[in-house]
């Protein structure tokens, strides 16, 4: 715990992170499955968070997203957003792309994508517009496909849907859940290099992996989650280097 | 029965058979949105035709009283809710909007009530007196509990459908009452006569239908509902607040059916409690259409509609049996074809 701590404190250079989470705790009735993690994530970062299966990753972003009661505190952009519904969290720029991707499958592409930017429906209507366009340009898949329904879609276009849902409520602080579940190595690649060029846009990404190699490439920072702890935390590069991280999480597989 | 006999038993069954049709629609969007089986909404239509007779009588309608102490009470509720998530900058707005706009509709409609206005503002004002009702039925009775199972959604459905038809008994009167007809002509086709009547509560039945058409798959609102409906947890990932898209489908239901009350009056007699056996025969559309298909679940209504007309010529006094029986093969056929889908995607 005090280790994390120190971890955990180590990373902000100065200004304030977007986002800070400290000592958060979720259950699941009576069963703990996150145990007072802190982390951080400054401005226009990525910063991973890996972890076997059942390690709380999906929880710990449910939670941070308010879809899950929590116990600790979620700062996002110098606010508390403990008591904040998922909705305002939305509004004010917390953004998450779940796990289970979360389509609304009797709907088609472009209809996903103009419920999007429902959160910002009072921006005006030509900059919506812009940014349909530009999520079109980033997945030329999804403007093929604006009149196909979601659930026709294939697994890699519905990651790229849910992507470019997120994108259209201009995020700024993205939350991915595992954005290479699923899909074959060459389309996670597609998606891992479309994840390194939204650092362009300024926005500040929080991806929780498995495929652990890949994500600490891509990451400037890193956790490493273990049955609901922070076990281990620091510079990707520096986590990509530790043995222990190599052994348990990076033996053999090859992204 | 010649064809003369059959035409205009088809027209009578064309007529209800529209009326439920626009029950049903309001039915399986409750039911798709917030998975409340909407029990009360035979009471808003009974409340549609009795606030319209009352307003044509020149008297103020008893539930202007409802609408006043649901206005309080949901505003309460905001305000207590309000300051316990510290968004006290919200405070004012949604004190306008849940005290503000019901009390304002409620001050009209009595003032309105002894004018006697024409018959369009009549109806105006019993759309907007019973469709307010809608939102706030919602924040005080289904949004506190929207997690619970569609069970308990139901239990309590049933309880609201009692304390409304007791309220409408104290409201109303236990009179029936019918409302002046909006047209009274009598076309001629061929050797077919069809009444005006007919023809208005079937073409604005149809009317209500193309604007929900619209609403649903032009505007950003109405795709906001449909996506609720479709995975709610989605539908909060993009910003739609659950609550929000809850009381935008009540105020819909709500006029929806204070619309349906408005259409019937003229056609029968109705009693505070005779909202009930109209919204079944919507219900009972709605099931058809397994409560999530809208078009079936009109097809279903109109199907209702027509078997109604030729049971009470046929068998006048077991119309209601007749009608409720004949659906259970329909019913068995639709359970045993349809599969059931989940939540997912
Ligand atoms: N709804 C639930 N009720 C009870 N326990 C749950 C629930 N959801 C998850 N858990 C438990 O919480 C723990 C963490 O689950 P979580 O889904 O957060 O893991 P994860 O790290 O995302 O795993 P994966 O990599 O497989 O997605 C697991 O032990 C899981 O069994
Ligand atoms: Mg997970």
């Amino acid at each position: 715990m005090s280790a994390d701590r120190r971890l955990a404190r180590a990373q902000p250079q100065g200004a304030e992170p977007l986002l800070r989470v400290d000592d958060l705790a979720v259950a699941y009735g009576n069963v703990e499955a996150v145990h007072g993690v802190s982390l951080a994530a400054d401005k226009g970062r990525i910063v991973t968070v890996i972890g076997r299966n059942g390690a709380g990753k999906t929880t710990l972003l449910a939670a941070l997203m308010g879809l899950l009661p929590s116990r600790g505190r979620v700062c996002f952009g110098g606010d508390d957003v403990g008591p904040w519904p998922v909705e305002r969290r939305v509004a004010g720029g917390m953004v998450l792309v779940p796990e289970r991707r979360e389509l609304f499958g009797t709907m088609t592409v472009a209809d996903h994508l103009e419920l999007g930017a429902f959160a910002r429906r009072r921006a005006p209507a030509a900059a919506r517009r812009r940014r349909r366009d530009e999520v079109y340009a980033r997945f030329p898949r999804l403007a093929e496909r604006r009149a196909q329904f979601a659930a026709t879609l294939s697994g890699g276009e519905r990651q790229m849907l849910a992507l470019g849902r997120a994108l259209m409520a201009e995020p700024a602080l993205l939350l991915l859940d595992e954005p290479s579940l699923g899909l074959a190595p060459l389309v996670v690649r597609d998606i891992f290099t479309i994840i390194a060029a939204l650092r362009e846009t300024g926005v500040t990404i929080l991806l929780v992996e498995q495929n652990a190699r890949a994500a600490l490439a891509v990451a400037d920072y890193g956790y490493v989650l273990e049955t609901g702890n922070v076990a281990l935390a620091g510079p990707s590069a520096a986590l990509a280097a530790d043995p222990r991280v190599a052994a348990a999480y990076l033996g053999g597989e090859r992204g | 029965m010649d064809a003369q006999i059959a035409a205009l038993l088809a027209q009578d069954g064309f007529t209800n058979g529209a009326i439920y049709a626009l029950l049903a629609l309001a039915l399986v969007l409750v039911f798709a949105v917030t998975r409340v089986i909407f029990v009360p909404s035979g009471e808003l239509v009974s409340y549609g035709t009795l606030t319209l007779a009352a307003l044509d009588a020149g008297k103020t309608p008893g539930m202007v009283k409802l609408l006043v102490g649901a206005a309080v009470l949901a505003t309460v509720i905001e305000v207590v809710s309000t300051l316990r998530r510290r968004e006290a900058r919200r405070l004012l707005p949604r004190v306008l909007l849940w005290g503000g706009v019901p009390l304002a509709i409620a001050a009209l409609v009595t003032w309105a009530a002894p004018l006697k206005p024409p018959l369009f503002a009549q109806v105006l004002l019993t759309l907007a007196a019973v469709g307010a009702l809608g939102p706030l039925l919602y924040r005080i009775v289904y949004q506190p509990i929207a997690d619970a199972s569609v069970l308990v959604l139901l239990i309590v459905s049933v309880a609201l459908h009692l304390v409304l038809a007791g309220l409408g008994l104290y409201f109303f009167g236990a009179e029936g009452s019918r409302t002046p007809a909006f047209a009274s002509a009598q076309l001629a086709v061929g050797s077919m006569t069809f009444s005006a009547q007919s023809l208005f509560v079937v073409a604005t039945s149809a009317l209500a239908i193309v604007v929900l058409y619209v609403l649903f798959n032009r505007t950003l609102y109405g795709k906001a509902l449909r996506a609720t409906a479709v995975n709610r947890i989605g539908a909060r990932l993009v910003g739609i607040a659950p609550d929000f898209a809850g009381t935008v489908t009540f105020t819909l239901a709500a006029l929806l059916c204070a619309f349906c009350g408005v259409l019937i009056g003229p056609i029968t007699t109705v009693y505070y409690d005779s909202g009930f056996l109209i919204s079944l025969k919507g219900f009972v559309g709605a099931i058809i259409g397994g409560l999530v298909s809208y078009p079936l679940a009109a097809a279903g209504a109109l199907f209702v509609g027509l078997i109604e007309a030729f049971a009470s010529f046929y068998a006048s006094a077991f119309k209601e049996v007749i009608v409720f029986t004949l659906i259970i093969p329909v019913l068995l056929w639709r359970s045993l074809t349809s599969h059931h889908h989940e939540e997912d995607e």
